[in-house]
């Protein structure tokens, strides 16, 4: 009887062993760009983009909470498209789809931060105005350390939920109005990635993540932005944008809960 | 886009799931057997660092298979009746070695295992103590914390560390959790634990041991090794006020040598403040976060043992933070 327990005991505990090693060795690296950029858009062809967007990343992720990402859009002289959405992809998170940006022409960059789970590339695909797609890429590795992609102060998650800022940077000093100019907005949010599950009492910590963020210019809607459970808590989207004399800003944000958040501010002189 | 989303979540929690079962399976079917090495291991150093308090000083790196997760300082206070072990470290093997130390010195029960907080280093030996019949106690939101986090520090460090290190970790939460103040007894010993409001982390709890005096700290203090911010850099300037109110006489870090108190605190406190400074004003100035990261803290550099490994790291964690203010 005892011999028996402890045969199973052991056949469970290779079973165990031999589960973690197979894990171990078919690690998420397993997707691969090709499969996924196939899957997301439908096989059509992705040509190099260098010379017309760029991706810049730092090479380690310091925080995996945190990892800053800036999209700039330079189309050669002549070239007489315009980038119509930018899809940022971090192939190796959970879902690796961050965020899907649609654009105004006026706009030349677009700074944010992600979770980073992994070591992993990163992809960003612009389309065109004529519908042809260009892909630029980056490579990230994780963090060291006990920085996890996840919530730093989960007490405070949601003080002040859905408050939304939103800054001008300065002008250059005595450049024509038609120079692009830099804002930021930012919008108070758990952003839970929905993934975790509690050990203890198996409970999902649920979905909860800003899923569609829109600023305009006046009437003119400048960006809008899909966003995915990639995107780091408290979203913040910092653009290069070509100021049309509009008097204020607004922003219009909504999230999984059904939640809408609602704000505007006049242009230029809002918290220079 | 849906679609895709559903996709690669399924596999994922599914995943998780198995995970889970495995960590429950190796529990049941493993049990005491997790460790195996009853003997001291000579080279496993747990010192008396005031009557009836052991330290084991981890070495000052990052956690790695080589060191088998064996960086923060972890240690013991021996009551009359009972022992209380604080932090259990970075791997079950080196919990083990913790065990093994721990029982050679003393014959009385382990009757608590206090987490200072939810960081792999600190409690990843857990499950060495899991079939002792100890309590488990921590923060009221450590339970949280290791939800949230644990499964993300399992992936990750079975990558940086390696499978053999990392399979048999079990993520243990504390069934006895503090709120805010809370005294234990070991027979004739008392001991104070004190839940923080988020400062280093979301789940600090410190631990004074009243007889002689010794402030386990966990990682709201570094000494010599450059502090890590992980939790709100305002909070944990607005504790340290607090924290050297506490009347100690020494500490034990979470990271560092044994110091006096409360003068342990001051580079700490410095570096938080220039840091603190330093983003406030690149934030001001309007620099991007990406840039802004490289400047802040700087000055600091030449004063504190691992910086390049975590000072942009701890920036980039503060701008965020205090770009709200």
């Amino acid at each position: 009887m005892r011999g028996k327990f402890a045969i199973l005991c052991a056949v469970g505990l290779a079973l165990c062993l031999g589960a973690g090693a197979l894990r171990a060795q078919t690690p998420e690296a397993d997707i691969s760009w090709p499969e996924l950029a196939r899957d997301i858009f439908k096989g059509q062809p992705l040509n190099d983009g260098k010379g017309l967007l760029s991706i810049e990343m730092p090479y380690r992720a310091e925080d995996a909470a945190i990892v800053p990402v800036t999209l700039r859009i330079a189309l050669p002289a002549g070239d007489t498209r315009s980038v119509k959405t930018i899809t940022l992809i971090i192939d190796q998170n959970p879902s690796p789809v961050a965020a899907t940006f649609t654009i105004d022409p006026g706009i030349s960059m677009i700074s944010t931060r992600v979770r980073v789970n992994s070591y992993t590339s990163v992809h960003a695909v612009a389309e065109l105005s004529d519908g042809a797609l260009y892909v630029v890429e980056t490579y990230v590795k994780a963090s060291g350390g006990c920085s996890a992609p996840a919530a730093k102060d989960t007490q405070d998650a949601k003080v002040n939920l859905g408050l939304m800022r939103f800054r001008q940077f300065a002008a250059p000093k005595q450049a024509p109005a038609s120079t692009p100019r830099e804002a930021q907005i930012m919008i108070r949010h758990p952003n839970n990635s929905g993934l975790q599950m509690d050990q203890i009492t198996h409970l999902y910590v649920p979905l909860f993540i800003v899923d569609r963020l829109r600023v305009w210019q006046g009437d003119r809607l400048l960006l809008s932005m899909e966003g995915g459970i990639s995107i780091s808590e408290n979203p913040n989207i910092r653009f290069a944008y070509r100021p049309n004399g509009a008097a204020t800003f607004r922003a219009e944000a909504s999230d999984t809960d059904g939640h809408v958040f609602r704000a505007e501010w006049p242009a230029a002189q809002s918290d220079m | 886009m849906r679609q895709l989303l559903g996709r690669h979540l399924i596999p994922f929690t599914r995943a998780v799931f198995i995970l889970i079962c495995l960590f429950a399976n190796l529990d049941r079917s493993a049990g005491l057997t997790l460790c195996n090495n009853s003997r001291a291991d000579e080279q496993f150093s747990l010192s008396e660092v005031a009557p009836g308090v052991y330290v084991h000083f981890g070495k000052t790196a990052l956690m790695t298979a080589e060191n088998e997760g064996d960086i923060a300082n972890i240690g013991i206070i021996v009551g009359q009746d009972f022992v209380a072990v604080i932090d259990t470290g970075g791997s079950v093997r080196e919990g083990c070695r913790f065990l093994a130390a721990i029982q050679a010195i003393t014959s009385k029960p382990i009757r608590y295992v206090i987490n200072s907080h939810a960081h792999p280093d600190h409690v990843f030996g857990n499950a060495a103590f899991a079939a002792l019949g100890a309590t488990f106690v921590g923060h009221a939101n450590l339970p949280r914390a290791l939800a949230l986090r644990g499964p993300l520090y399992l992936d990750a460090f079975r990558r940086t560390m390696g499978p053999r290190l990392i399979d048999e970790v079990e993520l243990i939460a504390p069934t006895l959790t503090v709120e805010r103040d809370m005294r234990l007894d070991l027979g004739r010993r008392a001991l104070t634990l004190k839940a923080w409001r988020t400062a280093h982390s979301d789940s600090d709890l410190t631990v004074l041991d009243e007889a002689t005096g010794t402030l386990f700290a966990g990682d709201l203090v570094f000494v010599r090794h450059v502090p890590v911010l992980d939790g709100s850099i305002r909070g944990w300037l607005a504790a340290l006020d607090e924290l050297a109110g506490i009347r100690a006489r020494r500490v034990v870090p979470g990271h560092g040598p044994l110091a006096e108190w409360p003068g342990a605190l001051a580079d700490e406190r410095r570096y938080l403040q220039r840091l603190a400074r330093d983003t406030r004003a690149l934030i001001a100035q309007g620099i991007p976060l990406a840039a802004a990261v490289q400047a802040a803290g700087a000055t600091e550099k030449l004063q504190w043992q691992l910086f390049e490994e975590y000072n942009t790291r701890n920036a980039t964690a503060a701008y965020a933070e205090l770009e709200w203010e």
